[in-house]
């Protein structure tokens, strides 16, 4: 496959592989965090840790939109589906996400009439083919699905259609990285940055955390080779004393992210003052909220919306895995309570998700597997 | 001219015998009701299409002759959507997918039945269509449908068509093949690129908005099957078609029910480029996609190059590839070596990614 299969050439992967073991000080290890669900995904999916040295830990950060979405909006989002007028409309990643009381995929079954999309422009043909229903999509991601959601909505006003609006969950990326990099108890050598994302907000929005938190942050693209060469960008800069962001995905990535895009979130969209992210409770300015201009396209102004609380389960440390604390088996109930089948939290749930990544691909002991396959 | 009572009696009499033809354009309830529009469905679409003695006796079930020995016997319905693909439709998946599920026990495939679940308004042309590739298929694969089942649903209770069908096959040779049959050091096989069938009928139903050059794979394996089995025998441990769930499924179900562990080579399955393009793009794994007429073949280390010469002499099974190896670490896990050079599990699919695919 041209454009991809470049990107995961094993051969190449070798090479970077010697160089990153090159660059590593004997005795010392090193921590990087990738923050983005996209890149966990990745490492498991095509095995990266075999290529790294004992030396090197990836921690797993919070940017899978899925995971930090607290269950109290999912039940939100259940009980505007429960009234009988409403279909909602979700990425397919959401429908197995469980609530305080169940998944939309339970309230699907019960009734309520959820269906997936593939794009927020597909829940205007939803309303368009509905005129007498009205039609919430359930919006999540970071920046990089933010102008989407924007767009659809001055599509869906420049239509003139009113029977469209949006539970609004987006959310925005720094605000988290600076939330991980406040906690007390984590040592980090620096991030492999976000890449999608970026293509949005460009590399700019990350200059305070070499700045301010002494941390190297280096945007890569999502396939293996990408995170490989990341990586060795990072033990670089660290060799050579130099702390600052750096852009791997230079292909897709403008240092300056994409105007347009920015503009149409800006248009359409204002920050929040604060809002609550699964593990990693309240943080303020993280998310996104519909401006007073499209009221009318707002489900939380168009509905009554509950606002519910719920507090994660006891027995779940998705909060600590998304904080990169814990390596999901570290977990209590990882792979017996807590499967992909019968998730407790959501890292377990999305194909991104940490827990998720780590039961489906990376469920086995390496030098036992090792040994196994070389024989 | 007066016309007699008697020469009345007789038109109607000659009418009544004539074949019956079916007037309406779509099905009715009436149609499922038994009487006299059942009977002209059955004989003007079914018996039309299906035509073999054993059927033409419209008993309640077909009588058999069957030579001494074991028969095998399976079941499987189909709710595909859409209902007509690339490359096939619901009526000759639904005949090939009983005929494989019988060549994967190494049987000679006899005899099929045919249920039909049919909505209210759904269009004749549209089931005979569906019935003339169930027929079709059917002789392709060298077998009679000699029995079935028609109901009508009311509209909105079922989507147009669902077709459910047995079959019953000789095993004639003295193979055992079972999922718990594979051993570390055996080879694995399968019989083609991987994936036509699932991504082909996602995209038919243009929610994408992808173009693809694809067609279905739908096909009967069972003369491969036997081609295989004659070339290698005793050396063959199990024969299973990667229907729903893929080859990453059937890996899975051998690793736990044998207690070994499969490792598969990725860059050695075979899978078109554009399976993999459209796989990329919707973010789907194809080892889990379905396919309708490939196997994999797990067999013992000393006939894989013989097994392996035989499949690809047969038109069927002309790209077939070694995939993988059973190994005894770790005991019911399925891994893979990746291309990129590391090694992952393979496991089953929480959930269904391609709904109604068959």
């Amino acid at each position: 496959m041209k454009y991809v299969d470049e990107y995961r050439d094993a051969d190449t992967a070798r090479a970077l592989s010697t160089a990153i073991t090159a660059l590593c000080e004997p005795g010392r290890r090193y921590s990087f965090m990738e923050i983005c669900g996209g890149h966990t995904h990745t490492i498991y999916k095509h095995g990266l840790e075999d290529h790294l040295p004992e030396q090197i830990t990836l921690v797993h950060g919070p940017g899978c939109p899925v995971c930090v979405i607290p269950m109290g909006r999912v039940d939100d989002a259940i009980a505007l589906a429960r009234n009988p007028d409403v279909i909602l409309t979700s990425f397919g990643d959401m429908l197995r996400i469980p609530g305080g009381n169940g998944s939309f995929l339970d309230a699907k079954a019960e009734g309520a009439d959820i269906r997936m999309v593939y794009s927020p422009l597909d829940s205007l043909k939803v309303a368009r083919q509905n005129p007498d229903k009205r039609v919430v999509f359930f919006a999540i991601g970071f920046e990089t699905s933010t102008p989407s959601t924007a767009m659809t909505i001055l599509r869906a006003r420049a239509e003139g259609l009113t029977n469209f609006s949006v539970f609004c969950n987006h959310v925005r990326v720094c605000p988290a990285i600076t939330a991980i990099l406040e906690s007390d108890d984590l040592r980090l050598d620096g991030f492999v940055g976000p890449g999608h994302v970026s293509t949005v907000i460009g590399c700019e929005p990350y200059e305070y955390v070499p700045r301010d938190y002494g941390k190297p942050i280096v945007t890569s693209g999502f396939e293996p080779l990408d995170i490989l060469d990341s990586i060795r960008r990072l033990l670089v800069q660290l060799a050579e004393g130099r702390c600052e962001v750096e852009n791997e995905y230079a292909r897709v990535v403008p240092w300056e992210g994409n105007p347009k895009a920015l503009a149409v979130i800006d248009q359409v969209m204002e920050v929040r003052d604060t809002f609550e992210w699964r593990g990693l409770g309240w943080i303020p300015e993280s998310a996104m909220k519909l401006r007073d201009e499209f009221a009318a396209f707002d489900a939380e102004r168009t509905f009554t919306v509950p606002g519910l609380r719920i507090a994660d389960p006891p027995a779940c440390q998705c909060g600590e895995v998304l904080r990169g604390l814990i390596k999901p088996w570290e977990c209590g109930v990882f792979g017996t309570a807590c499967t992909p089948e019968t998730p407790i939290g959501t890292c377990m749930v999305s194909s991104e998700g940490a827990c998720a990544a780590y039961y489906n691909f990376g469920r086995f002991s390496r030098s036992r597997v090792r040994e196994a396959t070389q024989a | 001219m007066r016309v007699t009572e008697e020469q009345v009696l007789e038109r109607i009499a000659r009418v009544r015998a004539a074949r019956p033809r079916l007037r309406e354009d779509r099905i009715t309830l009436a149609h499922g009701a038994g009487g006299k529009a059942t009977h002209t469905l059955i004989e003007a679409v079914f018996l039309d299409a299906f035509r073999n003695p054993e059927l033409e006796r419209l008993e309640d079930g077909a009588t058999l002759a069957t030579p001494a020995g074991r028969l095998a016997f399976t079941t499987d319905s189909f709710v595909v959507s859409p209902l007509f693909f690339p490359g096939g439709d619901i009526g000759d998946l639904a005949v090939n997918g009983t005929v494989n599920d019988l060549a994967m026990c190494g049987a000679r495939p006899l005899s099929l039945s045919a249920g039909f679940i049919l909505e209210e308004g759904f269009p004749v042309a549209d089931l005979r269509r569906i019935v003339a590739s169930m027929a079709a298929a059917a002789q392709a694969a060298g077998v009679q449908i000699v029995t079935g089942d028609t109901k009508v649903v009311q509209r909105g209770k079922a989507d147009g068509c669902y077709v459910t069908t047995a079959g019953v096959g000789l095993l004639d040779r003295p193979v055992t093949l079972s999922a718990a049959g594979a051993r570390p050091g055996d080879v694995v096989l399968v019989s083609g690129p991987i994936g036509d069938h699932g991504i082909t009928v996602m995209l038919a139903r243009g929610e994408l908005d992808i173009a693809a050059d694809l067609e279905s794979d739908t096909a009967p394996l069972h003369e491969l099957a036997a081609t295989l089995l004659d070339a290698a025998g005793g050396g063959v441990r199990l024969l299973r078609d990667a229907t729903r769930g893929g080859v990453a499924t059937i890996c899975n179900e051998v690793a736990t029910t044998s207690g070994v562990a499969v490792v598969l080579e990725e860059k050695a399955i075979p899978v078109r480029p554009v399976v993999n393009g459209a796989a990329e793009l919707l973010g789907i794994d194809p080892l889990y996609v379905a396919c309708e007429g490939r196997f994999v073949a797990v067999v013992a280390p000393e006939v894989a190059d013989v097994a392996l010469a035989a499949l690809r002499g047969h038109p069927l099974g002309a790209d077939a590839a070694r995939i993988g190896v059973v190994g005894d670490d770790p005991p019911g896990l399925v891994l893979l070596r990746t291309g990129f050079g590391g090694t992952r599990i393979v496991d089953l699919l929480v959930g269904d990614p391609l709904p109604r695919i068959c």
